[in-house]
């Protein structure tokens, strides 16, 4: 039991659990602040046999493991803002030709180089919106090393029942903090594994012809079915075609099966929202300071309440709703100008309700600074 | 098996123009592979974007048809993940070294065992027309319109120096030599590369009045000739064709199995 407990950064608990996951390859490029995530993985997966590549940049890093995840290996890159901006093209890729992998982004203060050791939040909606054209996308964050190695797991699992990229959008505190961890024990998180093909060799199979339930199970390169993958718009074996009903067809299915299973992706946690008035909604690191102010207030006997999201996209409107519905003020605690706040205004009936609490200056948000905003709206001067 | 074995005929007929270099490109390399005699299973191509690359679809290996100027990336981690299959990568000259040029050069200087054919053909066929880092000072194109001041750089000299271990150059009318050296490329280990000049009749042909299919190809025999002649030591201008390097060094999957090994303390 004794090595199950760790006091490590937030970094390294995303390689211990990418590898519960069964992840054995990782392709990256370092870049602040996820640099010990290659690291880490660079030593730790040689011991179980795995493979690290250092590649020329973020733009090969993410093609290697759509590579790798196509021979039937759990894959993952690691990189922070400019390198996720690089990641771009071959995200959308993942996307279209549906490979399941994980991208983590260990956000820092941008755009460009920005502040590369300040934390931020700024990269919220290039997660949904970083790729061109029409998509659906599931980014998934944490606030603690515990929740980490939850989301890291769920991120792997969610890449494989999907068959898409997930991304895993962390920030430079969580990357950077110590922090004690209790590695599960093997099983205690249920691992989602590869959904391969039960088409014998031989017989037709048609690698992007969703089953009944959506699912498309998949076949290892190298094993007896050959098939093409392709960034176009494919029909069923994977051949380009630009036919407007497969086309129209393909673009829905990779939007639905994002949307429609909405439920199995999300992940929250909730603090004192039973009665509150005033609910907190934030996540990542920015969810630390606002859990200490609830409970801060709630000691002192004011209705205070935190909905901490861990899943981002797809964004959990009905939930939120859910949550806020007796709330008369809703303050989303962020480290951007406001990039969840909007959604959540576009989840609540009176969005003029929504303030935004937020510090943009590359310093982390004390509870300190959530206090004087919520008492400048109370009216009670800061 | 016979070379039809090898393809997707599903898929035909193929979008290449009449005279295209690249459907000559695509029979060498069916041919060299028939040589082989490899299971089509052993086998991904691994491709980029533009006309060259659609060569991927229609062979029946496992193919990957990536992003523009990426195929040598995509195909470093199919390779390292699954060192026994054999991997080939046809890309265009201006996939493989001007937006791909520094994937090129890494995969060379790792020396991870995978063919790039690069089908230089000194245009942008696939976008109508534009000049590529091969099309040469004095080239038409369309974004050329006053004649080209960009240089082009020797593909087999870049290859050389990047550190691949094979590196060779043929034209699409030396169909034989082709076929051996992209035999020969496929069962090197290490990174091998081979330029095969290919005609684009209806870009870099017509723009710069080179005639047609069958011209291009006829100048492909007249002014190349094979590495060390006589001839070129009389004419420098002619260009060599042949095999420039074979040579033995540590292929990188094989290099990595050692450092599977030192993290397991010895134990493979
Ligand atoms: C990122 C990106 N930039 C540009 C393009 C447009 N594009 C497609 S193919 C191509 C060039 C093709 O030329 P080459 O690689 O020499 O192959 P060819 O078509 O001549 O065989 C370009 C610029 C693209 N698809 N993606
Ligand atoms: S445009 Fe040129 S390279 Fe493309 S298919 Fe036609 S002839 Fe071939």
């Amino acid at each position: 039991m004794g090595n199950q407990l760790k006091f490590i950064q937030g970094n390294e608990v995303c390689v211990e659990a990418a590898l519960y996951a069964g992840l054995d390859f990782y392709a990256g490029y370092p870049i602040t602040p996820s640099t010990e995530v290659a690291e880490h993985m660079a030593k730790r997966l040689p011991q179980i046999g795995g493979k690290f590549l250092q590649m020329e940049d973020e733009i090969a890093s993410v093609c290697a493991i759509v590579g790798a995840s196509l021979t039937g290996h759990k894959v993952m890159t690691a990189t922070s803002g400019p390198g996720f901006s690089l990641m771009q093209e071959g995200l959308g890729y993942a996307i279209m030709a549906e490979i399941p992998c994980v991208i983590v982004n260990v956000q820092r203060g941008g755009p460009s180089t920005g502040l590369p050791t300040g934390p931020g939040q700024g990269d919220v909606l290039q997660a949904r919106w970083g790729v061109h054209g029409d998509h659906s996308i599931i980014a998934l964050t944490a606030s603690t090393h515990q929740d980490v190695f939850e989301m890291t797991v769920h991120a792997f699992n969610m890449a494989e029942m999907f068959r898409t990229p997930v991304i895993l959008l962390f920030d430079e505190v969580i990357g950077h903090m110590r922090e004690k961890l209790i590695i599960p024990e093997e099983g205690e998180i249920q691992v989602v594994d590869r959904l391969r093909t039960s088409v014998k060799a031989g017989v037709d199979y048609h690698p992007y012809l969703p089953r009944e339930d959506g699912r498309l199970p998949m076949s290892d390169f190298g094993s007896e079915h050959r098939y093409n993958v392709t960034g176009l718009f494919h029909d069923m074996w994977g051949f380009p075609t630009g036919n407007p009903g497969v086309v129209h067809e393909l673009l829905r299915h990779l939007n639905d099966k994002i949307k429609n299973n909405a439920e199995t992706i999300t992940r929250y946690k909730e603090y004192y929202l039973e009665d509150a008035r005033t609910v907190l909604i934030s996540y990542g690191c920015s969810a630390r300071s606002a859990l200490h102010v609830v409970e801060n207030r709630r000691a002192r006997g004011e209705r205070l309440g935190l909905l901490e999201l861990q899943s981002l996209w797809p964004f959990p409107y009905g939930l939120v709703e859910e949550k806020c519905a007796m709330a008369r003020q809703i303050v989303v605690v962020e480290m951007n100008m406001g990039q969840i706040t909007r959604a959540v205004k576009r989840a609540v009936p009176e969005p003029e309700r929504v303030v935004l609490a937020n510090r943009i200056d590359g310093v982390f948000i004390t509870p300190t600074d959530i206090k004087n905003i919520l008492r400048l709206f109370q009216g009670k001067g800061v | 098996m016979a070379v039809k074995d090898y393809i997707r005929e599903r898929f035909f007929p193929h979008l290449w123009c009449p005279g295209c270099g690249h459907g000559i490109v695509l029979n060498s390399l069916l041919r060299a592979v028939e040589q082989l005699g490899m299971s089509k299973n052993e086998i991904v191509m691994v491709s980029g974007i533009g006309c060259s690359s659609r060569i991927s679809g229609y062979v029946d290996f496992h193919t990957l048809h990536t992003l523009h100027g990426r195929a040598l990336a995509f195909a470093t981690g199919v390779k390292m993940s699954k060192p026994e299959l054999n991997v080939i990568v046809p890309m265009g000259d201006g996939d493989a070294l001007a937006i791909g040029g520094n994937h090129f050069i890494h995969a060379a200087r790792r020396n991870i065992a995978m063919t790039a054919l690069v089908m230089n053909n000194r245009i942008y066929g696939m976008t109508g027309g534009q000049y590529s880092p091969l099309s040469g000072y004095g080239c038409q194109a369309t974004t050329s319109p006053f004649g080209n001041i960009d240089y082009s750089f020797d593909i087999a000299e870049l290859a050389k120096a990047a550190g691949a271990t094979y590196v060779a150059r043929t034209t699409t009318y030396h169909a034989k030599q082709m076929t051996e050296m992209i035999r020969d490329a496929v069962l090197h280990d290490g990174f091998s590369v081979v330029e095969i000049l290919t005609q684009c009749p209806t870009y870099y042909g017509r723009r710069n009045r080179l005639g047609d299919a069958a011209e291009m190809m006829d100048w492909y025999k007249s002014h190349t000739t094979p590495i060390g002649s006589k001839a070129k030591e009389e004419n420098p201008s002619l260009i060599e064709r042949g095999v420039f390097v074979q040579r033995d060094k540590p292929e990188y999957c094989t290099e990595y199995d050692k450092v599977i090994e030192k993290a397991r303390g010895g134990q493979a």
